[in-house]
């Protein structure tokens, strides 16, 4: 069943005026933020199909910046969100791309800061549901609607059991979940979907666990 | 967890519940939370769409200018003459789209099941408020008898307008307000499916057709056509009225339907009411550039 809650039909609470092109946008915007792990200090955001042609009329554009800057989708600052980051000094740059995307709602944004720098794909799937479907070159399906945590290691044995180990030992029950490597041996990233927050000792825990390099995490 | 509205309306006749309460129950055991707490979260909701209705109803315009006042002219209308069709439609009417109005303008809704749709379930919900007093539960339960037909569509169909036209966005909500209309007035399961059934019958072969690509014309007015249909639905469930067609097959006509609708039709803008002369030269104004 690809909907399992009654607040999936009614809500979410949003600024208006639509699901998909509003508040899909800010949480994609959102996701990049949590990932990201702060708030970035420049942002390029490229804009495809759907979101290219009308994201200045459906106010796609704030949304974005807002999720970037943490808003809920019914924050009420939302359409003041691009003014909020200038203020704040991020620098904020809007590219319509004419590239052909798999989907008609898709952002790429691009975000970072003086240190580091992170790419990440969305799509808005509609009534504000949205996919991550891109993480820094892997390809992935994470819904933003669930906790998730992102686990960036080494493509080695007993990589993956270390991890579910440390979650079963904290009774994490996972959801969903996704391997992806680039090459074999080489980085890989993992993505769990589970279904409640996980609080830092946990992550902390995880991070110092056999072959892991990173990790983020999305709260929903 | 219930598939279909088959299902749906066979567990609240079992169990002697009303479906808004099977809804209620299925949350709780999905969730894992507390009635207090799946029923506060609908509550915040309902607190919402009767704040955007307020908005709505003081005038609201939107960025472009295109949408914005129609639901106070009504409600001047409804104060200085006898509406033709009565004054509990044409409140549902302006309410419906006070609500839409205030989505198109950037303001905060309630989306239900879509922002583009969001004025059927509060709109007639406030309407009918005024002449079938519920109480704040009941009004909640409202939300949550219209969610579950919502659930049903989502999961068997669709519900956005760019996946399957706005039959699937106007048609589910304003079905939906059918079915919760009719259990809030005390009719049986069957009958919400009834009106449900109906109301989503006439709405079949509704195409997305934003002009401008933008939720505003002919979204606002779409809201009232789903609103004051799921009102008339309703009262003819309640009298008795059956659809031959059963709900569920009415759904799988609904998503059918969808399937075979060019992309032009589907939201893009670029189809029906967008493709007008007018629609086209809306456009060109608004962002200087030609279908």
């Amino acid at each position: 069943m690809k909907f399992n809650s009654v607040f999936d039909i009614i809500g979410p609470v949003m600024i208006g005026p639509s699901s998909s092109h509003t508040a899909g946008a800010a949480r994609i915007g959102k996701a990049a933020r949590n990932l990201f792990g702060e708030e970035p200090k420049w942002a390029k955001i490229h804009l495809y199909e759907s979101f290219a042609k009308t994201y200045k009329g459906h106010g796609t554009d704030f949304a974005l910046v807002g999720g970037l800057l943490g808003l809920e989708t019914d924050d009420p600052r939302m359409s003041q969100a691009v003014d909020i980051a200038k203020s704040r000094n991020i620098k904020i740059e809007f590219i319509e791309d004419s590239a052909k995307a798999n989907h008609p709602n898709t952002a790429r944004i691009i975000i970072g800061n003086d240190t580091k720098e992170m790419e990440l794909m969305g799509i808005s799937i509609g009534g504000g549901k949205v996919e991550i479907t891109e993480l820094n070159g892997f390809e992935l399906r994470l819904s933003g609607n669930h906790p998730a945590i992102l686990i960036m290691h080494n493509d080695r044995f007993g990589a993956i059991a270390s991890v579910t180990k440390i979650l079963a030992k904290y009774e994490i029950n996972i959801g969903h979940m996704e391997v992806n490597r680039k090459d074999v041996g080489k980085e890989a990233l993992m993505v769990i979907e589970v279904d409640q927050n996980v609080e830092d000792h946990i992550l902390q825990e995880l991070e110092n666990a056999d072959h892991i390099i990173q990790i983020s995490k999305i709260v929903s | 967890m219930f598939r279909s509205v088959a299902e749906l309306v066979e567990i609240a006749d079992t169990k002697g519940i009303l479906l808004s309460e099977v809804m209620i129950l299925q949350e709780m055991d999905q969730k894992n939370l507390s009635r207090a707490e799946v029923f506060a979260n609908m509550e915040k909701n309902l607190d919402v769409m009767e704040k955007a209705i307020e908005d709505g109803l003081q005038g609201v315009e939107s960025v472009t200018g295109l949408t914005g006042g129609d639901a106070v002219l009504i409600q001047n209308y409804m104060r200085d003459k006898t509406p033709l069709s009565g004054n509990l439609l044409m409140d549902a009417v302006s309410k419906a789209m006070g609500t839409n109005e205030v989505n198109a303008a950037m303001g905060t809704i309630c989306a239900t099941p879509t922002a583009g749709s969001a004025g059927c379930v509060p709109g007639t919900l406030f309407a009918v408020k005024n002449q079938l007093h519920p109480t704040r539960e009941q009004m909640v339960r409202y939300l949550f008898t219209s969610g579950a037909f919502g659930f049903v569509v989502a999961n068997n169909s669709f519900i956005s307008g760019a996946a399957g036209g706005c039959q699937a966005e106007v048609g589910s909500a304003g079905a939906m307000a059918s079915a919760a209309i009719v259990e809030m007035a005390g009719g049986t399961a069957q009958q919400s499916a009834d009106a449900f059934a109906i109301t989503l019958k006439n709405m079949l072969g509704l195409v997305c057709d934003p002009v401008a690509g933008l939720v505003e014309v002919p979204c606002v007015k779409r809201n009232a056509a789903g609103s004051s249909l799921a009102i008339v639905s309703a009262d003819m469930a309640l009298a008795g009225v059956t659809s031959r067609i059963p709900c569920d097959e009415v759904i799988g006509a609904m998503y059918r339907i969808g399937k075979q609708m060019p992309s032009s039709l589907r939201e893009t803008g670029e189809g029906g009411l967008a493709d007008t002369p007018t629609g086209r030269l809306l456009k060109e104004k608004l962002f200087g550039m030609s279908i």
